[in-house]
């Protein structure tokens, strides 16, 4: 059988079982809908909660972007996870203990305003778009590779498959689907990671293998930094990028985690308050099994990529013909997004640090840096092919990176469609409106922000992960402050909320647009996205600390020069303080 | 639940919270970033120990976090009389 039956039959397969599921567990009312049952077990939800969570950026982007910087970008990781213990620790249990569907609602009756519901829905669907973005750009890489089309055919298919499948559950489909997905995607992602680690390192687990010693006798990181240097480029364990970046970076991840309305949403659908604690303990278990991995890929395929081009060593006299490269980089090369060219016409192919050329470089006429397109988000699903590992591998990777991208986008339009459905028609514009009408609303809603993600995404503004990270320094801005002062400050009164959130949004959108285009649109931004040009070297998407910071201090002063929150307001707020009394969740 | 026992459970909650965060600011944003010159002497397969904390130790480290403060919480719960 050849790779691309395989590849059909597996992705078949593991959709099938998707759509069996959907269907059911087929959503009924629209409380179904939105929060299933509340019946939804602390360790299941929490399986549910990372396969949510976990998306294209963290299956198939955030290897490849650890892979070609190293250290500097273990923000990625620290910042995916750290966020967890805010969410457990700071907003889970409250919001549980609160009883309502939607983080805009949460917001709307603690500040008691419509005009907070409003800015909230408002900062939701600016981030819950830019997130799918991201998704639809990685889903978009995964289908054209496994079916062999553009990569922009790929992102069309992927818009299709990712509308019908969210159309047709709400969240109670989704819960269990999204636990058969979790399955699918830690199994597809740790099967090549363990094959690669036996075979560079002999150890089982790729936690271990990545700080051990490979077939040079060296450890592999110290292996891999050496040949690094000699090729020009830097280090992969030393610290090379800003500090102060490096730590807002982190920082905004963190804080937009626990800001996110997808996320949060899933602690809803708990039974009680403790397990709402507990839940996020299970989420970060689970996302842990990935995140743990996910370095040691980074590392061994950059050595692996090193390897198969310098298949004599970088001291080596001959580098790979062109003539003699492996299938893997004649498939990726179709997409378009794996680019050489034979810049000295020696039929071999060079890969190097041309900025800074090592003295090889002039010794044996090289005219440039041959490997021209690297596409960073194709790295996880080409690992597989580039350590030769058997063809049900290769497949299972593409089956792991779709179910990663599809649950992510699913729950993202949840969000979404939830937002202008409940919290902006129903709350808001049309209170009268019917079961179905509201139902049909979130639909359309739905298919709208998918259209809106699919134009977008054919020219995204960055890698996967890099795209979504912009989304989390949104949701640090805006949302996570305005939460925070909801359930940690007693007198935080609707002024100063409103203002504060505005001010966040308003502020970390300017910045962005600024580097990456005005509502990203290509070609339209203000300024290069370039380190030197950012202010004091802060990056877009680390920016949202700074927001954030802005966000508090804009709510406190507006608040010192306001009345304080009303008394039954902060009646309300002592309640939510303590566990006990927690009822099912009410649409109001 | 009185007033003075409200505010009572709510500062003990508030103290483990923070206790909690100063760990978790310590292995993620010191221990794998801001401190690591420190820790670049204690050398861990051809690197060092800040280089495994920030890709390993902070997130095996914010799992125990959390378990540590669910089940401290739970504790705190039933000695106010406010558990489920």
């Amino acid at each position: 059988m050849d790779q691309f039956t395989l590849n059909l039959l597996v992705v078949g397969a593991s959709f099938a079982l998707y759509i069996g599921i959907a269907i059911w567990a087929r959503a009924g009312s629209t409380s179904e809908f939105y929060a299933a049952n509340r019946g939804v077990h602390p360790v299941l939800n929490g399986m549910a909660t990372a396969a949510d969570w976990m998306s294209a950026a963290s299956f198939i982007s955030m290897a490849g972007i650890i892979a070609f910087v190293g250290y500097d970008n273990s923000t990625y990781l620290m910042g995916w996870t750290g966020g967890y213990v805010l969410l457990a620790l700071l907003l889970a249990p409250y919001l549980r203990k609160f009883g309502r569907f939607t983080v805009p609602d949460f917001i709307g009756d603690r500040f008691y305003s419509q005009t907070a519901r409003i800015v909230a829905v408002i900062a939701l669907l600016v981030i819950s778009i830019t997130y799918v973005i991201g998704q639809m750009a990685g889903a978009g890489v995964a289908f054209s590779r496994f079916l062999e089309v553009s990569s922009s055919t790929g992102l069309w298919i992927a818009s299709g498959v990712v509308f019908c499948y969210a159309v047709l559950g709400g969240m109670k489909g989704i819960t269990y689907t999204q636990v058969a997905q979790y399955c699918v995607l830690i199994v597809a992602y740790t099967i090549p990671a363990i094959f690669i680690s036996l075979q560079l390192t002999g150890s089982f687990l790729p936690q271990i293998g990545l700080f051990s010693a490979d077939s040079s006798g060296t450890p592999l990181l110290a292996h891999l930094d050496g040949l690094l240097t000699d090729l020009g480029f830097r280090t992969y364990t030393e610290h090379h990028a800003n500090t102060l970046d490096m730590v807002l970076f982190t920082m905004a991840l963190m804080i937009g985690t626990a800001g996110l309305p997808h996320v949060i949403i899933r602690f809803f659908t708990v039974p009680k308050v403790s397990d709402a604690r507990a839940s996020a303990g299970w989420a970060l278990v689970f996302i842990a099994l990935l995140y743990t991995v996910a370095p040691a890929v980074g590392a061994m395929a950059r050595l692996n990529i090193i390897n198969t081009i310098y298949p004599n060593g970088v001291a080596g006299e001959t580098s790979l013909a062109y003539a003699d490269q492996p299938q893997w980089m004649t498939n990726w090369i179709n997409t378009g997004l794996l680019g050489f060219e034979d810049k000295n016409g020696d039929g071999m192919i060079q890969y190097y640090n041309d900025a800074n050329a090592p003295a090889i470089a002039a010794e044996r006429g090289w005219a440039g840096n041959e490997l021209t397109n690297f596409n960073r988000d194709i790295l996880v699903l080409a690992n597989p092919e580039i350590a030769n590992l058997p063809g049900w591998v290769v497949a299972l990777i593409a089956a792991g990176g779709l179910a990663a991208a599809l649950s992510t986008a699913a729950g993202l339009l949840l969000a979404i469609s939830s937002a202008v459905s409940h919290d902006l028609i129903k709350s808001v514009m049309n209170p009268g409106i019917s079961e179905k009408g509201e139902m049909l609303a979130a639909r359309i809603s739905m298919a709208v922000a998918i259209l809106i993600a699919t134009l977008l995404g054919l020219n995204p503004p960055g890698f996967a992960a890099q795209v979504v990270a912009i989304a989390f320094g949104l949701a640090a801005a805006s949302l996570f402050p305005t939460i925070m002062m909801g359930i940690f400050s007693k007198t935080m009164n609707s002024t100063g909320a409103v203002a504060g959130m505005l001010t966040g949004l308003v502020v970390e959108m300017v910045y962005i647009f600024t580097y990456l285009g005005w509502f990203f649109i290509p070609g339209t931004n203000t300024l290069p996205n370039t380190a030197d040009n950012w202010l004091f070297g802060i990056q877009p998407a680390s920016f949202g600390v700074v927001a954030a910071v802005l966000n508090f201090i804009v709510a406190y002063v507006v608040l010192a020069m306001t009345k304080p929150a009303p008394k039954e307001i902060q009646e309300l707020v002592e309640s939510i303080r303590v566990p006990r009394g927690a009822g099912a969740a009410q649409s109001h | 639940m009185s007033d003075k026992s409200a505010s009572a459970y709510w500062a003990a909650n508030i103290r483990l919270i923070t206790i909690c965060l100063v760990i978790w600011a310590l292995v993620s944003f010191g221990f794998g970033i801001l401190l690591r010159p420190l820790l670049s002497g204690i050398a861990i397969g051809g690197t060092d120990l800040g280089f495994w904390f920030a890709q390993q130790g902070s997130i095996l480290t914010f799992i125990v976090l959390i378990f540590f403060y669910a089940a401290r919480m739970n504790a705190i719960d039933r000695d106010f009389g406010v558990n489920e």
